[in-house]
């Protein structure tokens, strides 16, 4: 039977560990994702999950760890966040150039200096370029779904890459929510053993990522280019299938809220997204053709997705928590970059929200809509890029 | 702990398996101590093993994909991630049940004591179950020769072109210090000692690390025809000591036993005499590496007379 608890999306990716079968954990604690690596402590103390907890010593050797387990043919799983996730940054891409589906929860913190414990989405998208699949969540509900998707991704021989699934810190990792929990059966049936391109094997000894020459180099990234538009293909349908497994659906790619006949889309990405829902329905009360797209697949990009969206519209709002300095949010310019190939294409508005961790409430949403409304009715913007709610 | 009989057993050349698991074709350099060193360590451990190989000259030596000159299986990772890599292996292989496969980190000196001492110590410290071999050859070799922390006072370096101002980081000592089982150091020109501890390492639960002086004529400047003479000397002179911790236990191994009498030793300067690396060595120098050489081994001496009445330096855990 199901089970529904009441929990933090913190706890609920560890039960999603727990779930998927885990068999080797390697993690170092960093807030605000201390209580993932907590929960799968107390499981596998308590025997509720058979697995290795390697208690390392850094999280670049965590991630090292993973590694090192998936080679030799287990599944995998850790956690961190911010400056726990750019120590790794090496590591992050030893695993996607090995081609390892190791799965890893981040929770979603500003990077430093100065220090900050709040979220926004500067470490993640920091790593964008490393090969790893990342998943951006808004409730604690598609954590738990996205973590057992994504080993279904991840070990699927089209793709052997690893993912991200990101959730933004204090905003979902410590915050309680109802979350359900299908049966563990259920589960087994849908993720089956753990599946890998190789495997470090005494009867079959290779040597693994040893120096390869420029004859060949190029030829594994392609590879890897490749195993992301597979992915990009597979995600709508693995989340499809979910959905019908269990009940609930992520919104594939790119999840889509009264986008039909909409003027004006406000493109976000995490619980911005939430946010976004209610900042349209009051909009549309009030008579204004706005609609809410999440990207909820950040790597590889809905490209696709982000130009059949524009097709009707007359403006597309990104709000980026997340900044490139020198250049834009992300969200922004990956955005214009997607439609800059199109014959006509509407106007790009990029908003900057949320930075370390201020409050972006369905309030800064609907805010930021009025502006695009306005802009649009002017036809012209303000700024290329304007920041929201920002001291004087 | 219980150690079967066994290994206690004196190895020779003979017990040696013939199959080569270091294959021919290999890039070292000629007269390279390592490749030596890693022949002898495969032979020793068989084809059982799952070996990690940080960025390090064995790097090179194993040759470019798709050949590879390894006949087991070989993790290449990270440079300063040995231990971690080994941990995450350890631990799968666990789950698997297959703990009869031996997991051996093969590392260069700079990936041990300086960039790879973290997560060293940090395997060692959560007493993961694998052997770690320190093939120390005094430098960054795959680079180019440029000074680690494991590179001897006054030693010429690409990056100290006038002779290192500081000594060598004592790496076996601060493997004892985190109570592993099993501690040894061995010089790739005592074969069978370094035989004899791998073979003994591989039975014992937990951590042992072997810190492996492997001369290299191409950092040391040296004739490559003298590569197993160079070792012998640094065992001769006493500048390199043959020894074993073992649950805490020092035991100085032959024929380093044999030294302790600073008279059966030969003169450091035999050894400064043979290699380019030395050559700007002053006679100040050579004095104050000698008094170090005396101090080190007047350590010994009282660690090895210990033995009989109170032989734990570092409590067994």
């Amino acid at each position: 039977m199901v089970q529904t608890v009441i929990d933090t999306a913190n706890h609920i990716a560890g039960y999603a560990a727990r779930a998927a079968r885990v068999k080797v954990v390697a993690a170092y604690p960093i807030t605000p994702q201390t209580t993932i690596v907590e929960k799968i402590a107390d499981f596998v103390e308590n025997k509720e999950m058979d697995a290795e907890y390697i208690r390392v010593e850094s999280e670049h050797s965590a991630m090292v760890a993973c590694i090192g387990a998936a080679a030799t043919g287990v599944r995998t799983f850790t956690a961190t966040s911010a400056h726990g996730l750019a120590l790794m940054h090496e590591a992050l891409h030893w695993a996607s150039g090995s081609r390892l589906p190791i799965v890893m929860a981040v929770v979603n913190r500003a990077m430093g200096a100065p220090w900050s414990i709040w979220p926004d989405l500067s470490d993640s998208l920091s790593q964008r370029d490393t090969g790893w699949i990342q998943f951006y969540c808004a409730e604690s509900q598609e954590v738990f779904d996205t973590i057992i998707q994504a080993y279904k991704l991840c070990e699927d021989e089209r793709v052997f890459l690893p993912a991200m699934v990101c959730l933004e810190g204090f905003i979902l990792s410590h915050t309680y929510s109802p979350a359900n929990i299908p049966d563990q059966e259920k589960i087994d049936a849908y993720l089956p053993n753990y599946k890998s391109g190789w495997i470090l094997d005494v009867d079959r000894p290779y040597s693994h990522a040893n120096l390869v020459s420029p004859e060949w180099y190029m030829e594994f990234r392609y590879m890897i280019q490749e195993a992301m538009e597979n992915a990009k293909r597979l995600i709508p349908q693995i989340d499809k299938e979910y959905g019908k497994r269990f009940g609930t659906e992520c919104g594939g790619l790119v999840e889509k809220y009264k986008c039909e006949d909409a003027e004006l889309i406000m493109l976000t990405m995490g619980t911005i997204g939430s946010d976004a829902k209610l900042a349209v329905d009051k909009l549309r009360k009030e008579g204004q053709k706005v609609g809410s797209a999440r990207i909820r697949v950040y790597r590889p990009f809905p490209t696709e997705e982000i130009v059949k969206l524009a097709e009707n519209v007359c403006m597309l709002a990104t709000i980026d928590r997340h900044i490139s300095f020198g250049m834009e949010g992300f969200l922004a310019a990956e955005t214009k970059a997607s439609l800059f190939n199109q014959k006509d294409h509407p106007h790009v508005a990029g908003f900057i929200a949320g930075l370390g961790g201020r409050d972006v409430t369905s309030e800064t949403v609907e805010k930021i809509a009025k502006k695009s409304l306005k802009y649009m009715k002017d036809g012209k913007v303000e700024k290329e890029t304007e920041w929201i709610d920002l001291r004087e | 702990m219980d150690r079967p009989e066994r290994v206690n057993k004196m190895v020779t050349v003979k017990d040696l398996p013939k199959e080569e698991y270091l294959l021919k074709g290999h890039a070292a350099c000629a007269g390279c101590g390592p490749a030596i060193s890693l022949r002898l360590l495969l032979k020793a451990l068989g084809k059982k093993i799952i070996l990690v190989v940080p960025a390090c000259c064995t790097t090179v030596i194993q040759g470019p994909y798709p050949y590879t000159s390894s006949a087991v299986p070989l993790q290449n990772i990270l440079f300063e991630s040995t231990g971690a890599a080994a941990s995450g292996i350890s631990a799968a292989l666990k789950q698997r049940k297959l703990e009869d496969i031996t997991v051996v980190g093969w590392a260069g000196d700079g990936g041990t004591a300086d960039i790879g001492i973290q997560a060293l110590s940090g395997a060692a410290e959560r007493g993961t179950n694998f052997i770690y071999v320190c093939y120390d050859n005094e430098a960054y070799g795959n680079t180019g020769m440029q000074r680690s922390g494991a590179t001897p006072y006054g030693a010429w370096t690409t990056t100290t072109p006038s002779g290192k101002s500081e000594r060598k980081k004592d790496m076996p000592f601060i493997m004892a210090a985190h109570r592993i089982p099993y501690v040894a150091t061995a010089c790739t020109s005592y074969p069978m000692d370094f035989v004899a501890k791998l073979r003994k390492a591989r039975e014992i639960r937990g951590t042992k690390y072997i810190h492996l002086l492997t001369p290299c004529p191409t950092g040391w400047r040296y004739d490559t025809s003298k590569t197993i003479e160079m070792g012998r000397l640094a065992v001769q002179t006493g500048i390199w000591a043959l020894f074993e911790i073992e649950d805490g236990k020092f035991r100085l191994c032959s024929p380093s036993d044999r030294l302790v009498d600073k008279s059966k030793r030969k003169p450091i300067r035999e050894y400064f005499a043979s290699q380019g690396r030395f050559r700007g060595l002053s006679e100040v120098d050579v004095h104050r590496i000698e008094g170090w050489v005396d101090e080190d081994w007047e350590n010994y001496r009282k660690l090895a007379s210990n033995c009989a009445s109170d032989p734990v330096i570092y409590g067994k855990t």
